[in-house]
Formats: C-alpha cells, structure tokens, sequence
C-alpha cells in the first residue's frame, strides 16, 4: 500500500463520519478540564513539587541562601512579614529576602526556610513510603488474586521460614544459629525443588507425604498475612520500630511503607479475582501471552483505578504520619526542620505566635487535600468505562 | 486436500471436572481429526462439552477443578497434552489460535485495538515499529474494518459488536495460525452482520489456506461452512459426516431431532418440532446411550449398552445401533 493511496481512503472514510481525533495527551488534558477540582489539585501538587525541589536547592549545602539553621535570638518570635531589625543582626544572619516571610520561631530562625526544608522532607516521605507499600501491595495482591487457587507445600513454607529466620539471626549476630538455618533451608532446596521425587524417595514415606502435602493455598497464606498485619496498630507499630532503629529519614520511609501495602493488597487482589475470569483473560492466553505479563499488562491497568486512588490518598497519610511521629519527637532528627517538628515546637507558642503552628498545619492541610482531589479525578481519567462516547 | 495428513487428531479425549460428590464427565472420551485447510463443526447443545473441547486443544481447561483424564491431542506430530506451559505458550497464538464467543467481553477495555493487536503480533514475531503498524492496518483491511487508521487509536467500547468481532478475528489471525478455533463467533451479533462474519470467515481460510475448527450450536450457520460436522450430546460425539450426510441423511435420533426443530419454509404454519427434556447433568449421566431418556427410537437395551459408533460409508458414523439395525433390515 503507497502512501497517496492511503491518505486519499483515509478523507474517503472519515472526514464526514467522525468526530475530530484527539492524541492522548489532548484527550487526558481535556478530562482533565472538565474535572477543575482533579485540575485544581494536580495543580497545587505541582507546585508543591517545585517548592520542594527548589528548597533542597536553596536550603542545603555549605552556605544556603535560605538558612534554615540560623539562630538569631535577638530576633525571636516576629510575625509573618515583618522586615528584620538590621541594627541587631550580625552580616550573615540578614535573611535573603530582607523580610521574614512566615516570621521566626522562637529560636529566631526563619520559618519559611525551615517549610522549605520540611517541603521536601514532606514529598520524599510520601513518595517513596508509598511507592514501598505499592510495590508490595500490587505484588503480594496480584499473586494472591491470580494464583490463589495454587497451593503451597509445607516444604516450601517450611524452606521459607528457615530462610528468613537464618537471615534474622545474621543480622542480630547469632551468626552461627543463623548459618544452620540457612543451610537447612538450602539443602531443603536442592533436595525438594529440582525434582520433587528423585532424592526423596529414600526418606520414609511418611515424613515425605507430610513434606510434600498441601498446606495451604497461596491466597489464604497471604491474605492470613494482610489480617495479621492489620491487626498491629499501625501507628504504634511504627513508633516501636523507629524507637528501635536509628533515627533517620530513610528509616521512617521504609517503615511507613512495610506498614502500609495491606490495604492496596487488598484491592488489588478483589480486582484480580473478578479480572481474571474475564473473557480478555482468556483471550490473551490464548494468543501465547505468559502469565507474568498477564498479570502485570493486562489485568494490572483494569485494577489500577482504586489503587491509584488508595495510593494518592496513602501519600497524604504518609505525610500525616511523617508529621505526626515527628511532632511526638521521633521523626527527624532536630536540626533538620520537618512541617511536623515545626508544628511540635509551635505548639508551646500557640497565643504568643499562632503562625507558628497554622502555617505547617495549613501546608499539611493544603497539600493532602490536593492529593486526594487529584487522586479521585485520576480515577475517573484513567478509566475509559467511565467516561461518555465521543 | 490431504486426506491422509490430519493437522490435528484428537483421541479419547476425557476432561473431567472435579466438584464436591462425582466428578462432571463434560467431555468423555471424543475423538476427532481436522485436516489442512478443512473447516470442521462441532455441533451441539449448550452443556455438551463442545468448549471444554476446544480449551483443551489450546491446553486452557483450568487444571483444578478441571482435570484432563484421558486422552491425546496430536498437533503436527507432538501430543499438546505433554508440552510444558512454555512450549504451549509458543503453539497458542502461533500455530492455533481461538476467537471467542463474546467479543464484547474479549478485548481489553484499558487498551487501544492499535495496542492490543500488535501485542497479539510481537508476542510470537520480532517486527519493527513501522512495519508492525503497516502490518497492522493491513490485517484489519483484511478482516473489511473501514478506515484502519482510525480504528487504531480506538477503545474497544468505541467499536460496534460486529467491528469488535472482526477485530478478535484479525487477532486471531496475527500469526498466519495452521488452525484457527472459533468457538461460537456468531452467537452475540445480529443476524445480518453474522452472515458477514461468516463470508469473512470462509474468504480468509480460503485465502489463507488454514482450517477452521467451528464450534457452534446453530445448524444453519454449520451447514454453510461446513465441510465435515461432528455432533456432539453430553460429552461424546453421536454422529459424524460430511455436510450432505448430516444434513440429507442424518442416522441418530439427536441429529434428527435438531434438524427437525429447524424453521424451513415447508414447515409454515405447523408447530416447531423441539426434542423433549433437556441435557443431562454431566455429574449424573444416564447409564447406556446419554440420549436414550429423549430418544423416540429408545429400546430397552439402550439403557444398559453404551452404543458404538455405526459405519454408514464414506466417513459417516452415528452412534446409533437401533436405527442401523432398523435401515439394515429395511434394506
């Protein structure tokens, strides 16, 4: 087929039968327009990005220009807005903009420096504390949703437990007790999954067919694993375990997100299981498609939708959970300002200087309401069953 | 066409399903060849294991609760029942390749056709970006979608059911397949686009020279395609033939009854004939011949003897030995 011949059958058809042809970023920036509170969102979410990131630019290193760090007792407890006393403050400590802009807390240091800072503190926590909980959420979900009927043989719950019980007693030094588990979880491997039957038939029958028996199916083995992690109060769970580990951001990252997958876990397995029966399903297998790429092509973008939404309302939780640990003083570390730290400090201040507490409280309110705006309006973008026909 | 060479044999197939109490025989011991470039039926009530059949050549029956007991599925000289999920995956799409009953159902809503269908080409073929997109449009010409282009960048829902259809089929026919399995393509669309579907059926097996295995239970829709029919009733096959056989002389009382319950012009006015009582519980099937408990023609032995297949000649046979005996001794 040459070119001509097709743009010409191309007008034949289509000039007066369809509707204009938009590309998908028209079609998504569209949606978008018709949803102003999504857009809305996405915008402050935006906004709060670059916040973040210019922060770090301009709150780190060696000499910032935004100082969060910089005490100036001379000036302690100013207002928003209000201009510095020159005459009292050595060189270097004139703020940059000759004005404080969210005033000074009662160390005198520039609060709008220190939201700077908290800002991106803030993004990294949500994010990556999320992106944590839905990797495990859509993993532990769409094995538990799609391969649930299979079951696991005691052996290999067996093999489990030895190997994560060995790689515990490793980390907390026992290292011989820990080898030993190891090896026993090794050598259950060489001798159970290669064959199943080739070196096994020399143990007694017995313990073979208690080894080799069903033991449970794949979808109650994690689902049990959601209810249990469901059961810890989460927030108290994660106060022990930051009580435990050295104070630090990462930390707090990683163990908001161990904490967190059960409910993604969830929805996704409840979509997978009526996914999967779908015709398309089979369809696909039968045109030769594997089951990972099944799983994580086609059935996963059907099951995205409240994902998607349980994720940009689990960033905002995140937040508030980074706020509020850092509040009751197991966040971060002091120096470094977090929106929660400052509101703790605020907090002792709140008559003499209500901006000290209102202005993180307003950020945290502001960034995690535009997060669940634009994470409902997402769900209605990315789900081409829920718009009209056009 | 190669009468010695059957593309496909299936042999004492047996796919049980396994509930609570006795296991459902959907299919119980069938067999059947489909040869090069030969377009087979199998006909036959809902219920009477003509699916489970067809999702058991492509190896897609669910192991629990399904069970395959018995049986061989040769495939161009390799049992399909042996292969592992790797080297069926590379037969799937391939070499055979299904298009199913509800193409509402059957593309995925969160893709476009442009997506789903040069998924279906690159699984089995390296092809560059380009000559995937040319080859594209050039499969949706051939399965008569006007303006490909546009199609393309469509959802499935933009489509109509007939469009949607043809979209499967040109899937289906991606990867230039040795069989094509069309499990009832006609039964959710209109009467006039299923004729469609149908002529666009036969003009590209015959251009492309492959065989069709045609699961339908709709004998007008058989008798214009079919070159050879299997019926089928409760799992096993009670007669096979050519089309002139089945159609001019049917010798089970099953294919009797469903060509007698067909509208024709000479029946106008007359009440429709339908066969009594309906398709027994797999679980729980009558001992003898399946059909006896319907059956006009029902002796007493039929209760008790399974019934063998009769030979009327020229690849016709009919499970019926009541009516053999009675031809034989008209004869």
């Amino acid at each position: 087929m040459n070119p001509t011949e097709e743009t010409t059958t191309t007008q034949m058809y289509t000039e007066p039968l369809l509707a204009p042809k938009r590309t998908r970023k028209q079609e998504f920036m569209h949606l978008l327009g018709q949803n102003w509170l999504a857009g809305l969102g996405l915008f402050i979410f935006i906004l709060f990005f670059c916040c973040a990131v210019t922060g770090l630019l301009l709150t780190s290193g060696s000499k910032p220009i935004f100082d969060p760090a910089m005490i100036r007792l001379q000036e302690k407890l100013r207002p928003p807005l209000s201009k510095p006393h020159l005459e009292l403050l050595n060189p270097e400590q004139i703020p940059p903009l000759n004005v404080y802009l969210m005033g000074t807390d009662d160390l005198g240091r520039d609060v709008f420096s220190r939201m700077l800072q908290g800002a991106w503190v803030s993004l990294t926590v949500g994010f990556v504390a999320v992106g944590i909980s839905v990797f495990i959420g859509i993993f532990m979900g769409g094995i538990a949703g799609y391969f649930g009927q299979h079951y696991i043989k005691t052996v290999h719950i067996l093999f489990f437990l030895c190997l994560i019980g060995g790689i515990g007693l490793i980390i907390i030094n026992s290292i011989f007790a820990g080898t030993v588990l190891l090896l026993l979880s090794l050598s259950t491997l060489v001798f159970f999954f290669p064959s199943g039957h080739g070196s096994a038939e020399k143990e007694p029958p017995v313990l073979k067919s208690i080894l080799m028996a069903n033991a449970v199916s794949m979808d109650t083995l994690i689902m049990r694993i959601v209810d249990i992690m469901l059961c810890f109060p989460s927030f108290f769970l994660i106060l022990t375990v930051v009580a435990l580990l050295p104070a630090s951001i990462y930390n707090i990252m990683i163990v908001i997100g161990l904490t967190s997958w059960m409910g993604t876990t969830r929805f996704v397995r409840a979509e997978f299981l009526s996914l999967r029966e779908q015709d398309f399903v089979a369809a696909a297998k039968a045109l030769g498609i594997g089951n990972f790429r099944i799983i994580f092509r086609h059935i996963m973008p059907n099951a995205i939708a409240p994902v998607l939404v349980s994720a940009t309302i689990g960033i905002a939780s995140a937040i508030l959970t980074e706020a509020g640990l850092s509040f009751l003083g197991f966040g971060v570390p002091p120096p470094h300002a977090t929106w929660g730290n400052i509101l703790s400090d605020g907090k002792n201040f709140i008559f003499d200087a209500p901006w000290l507490t209102f202005i993180p409280g307003i950020a945290i309110l502001i960034v995690v309401l535009s997060f669940n705006l634009f994470g409902e309006g997402l769900r209605d973008i990315f789900n081409p069953k829920l718009r009209e026909r056009h | 066409m190669g009468h010695d060479t059957p593309l496909l044999y299936v042999e004492n197939l047996k796919v049980y399903f396994q509930r609570n109490g006795a296991p459902a025989r959907a299919v119980d011991g069938i067999s059947f060849g489909i040869r090069k470039k030969e377009t087979v039926c199998i006909v036959g009530e809902s219920g009477s294991g003509k699916t489970v059949s067809a999702l058991s050549i492509l190896g897609l029956v669910p192991i629990p609760p399904g069970n395959i007991v018995d049986g061989k599925i040769i495939f161009s000289g390799q049992n399909l029942l042996t292969l592992d999920e790797k080297k069926m995956q590379k037969i799937r799409g391939n070499h055979i390749s299904m298009v199913f009953q509800e193409p509402l159902t059957c593309l995925n809503p969160v893709f476009t056709i442009g997506d789903q269908l040069s998924e279906a080409v690159r699984i089995h073929k390296p092809i560059d970006t380009k000559a995937l997109y040319r080859y594209c449009i050039q499969l949706l010409n051939d399965v008569g979608i006007p303006s490909p282009e546009q199609r393309l960048s469509d959802y499935p829902h933009q489509l109509s059911g007939g469009q949607r259809q043809r979209v499967m089929i040109a899937m289906a026919l991606s990867c230039d397949p040795d069989l094509m399995i069309a499990d009832e393509p006609t039964t959710a669309l209109d009467v006039t686009v299923q004729a469609q579907i149908l002529e666009l059926l036969r003009s590209i097996q015959q251009k492309r020279s492959m065989s069709v295995l045609y699961i339908s239970h709709d004998l007008g829709v058989v008798s214009a395609i079919a070159h050879w029919i299997y019926v089928m009733y409760a799992g096993v096959i009670v007669e096979q033939g050519n089309t002139d056989q089945i159609f001019r002389s049917a010798r089970h009382p099953y294919t009797q009854g469903l060509l007698a319950s067909l509208p024709s012009l000479s029946k106008r006015g007359k009440r429709l004939y339908s066969i009594p009582g309906s398709v027994p519980n797999p679980a729980y099937k009558p001992t003898g011949c399946p059909f006896h408990p319907r059956c006009p023609h029902a002796i007493l032995s039929c209760r008790e003897e399974y019934p063998e297949m009769c030979d009327y000649g020229h690849g016709h046979l009919a499970r019926c030995p009541v009516l053999y005996e009675k031809g034989a001794r008209s004869n």
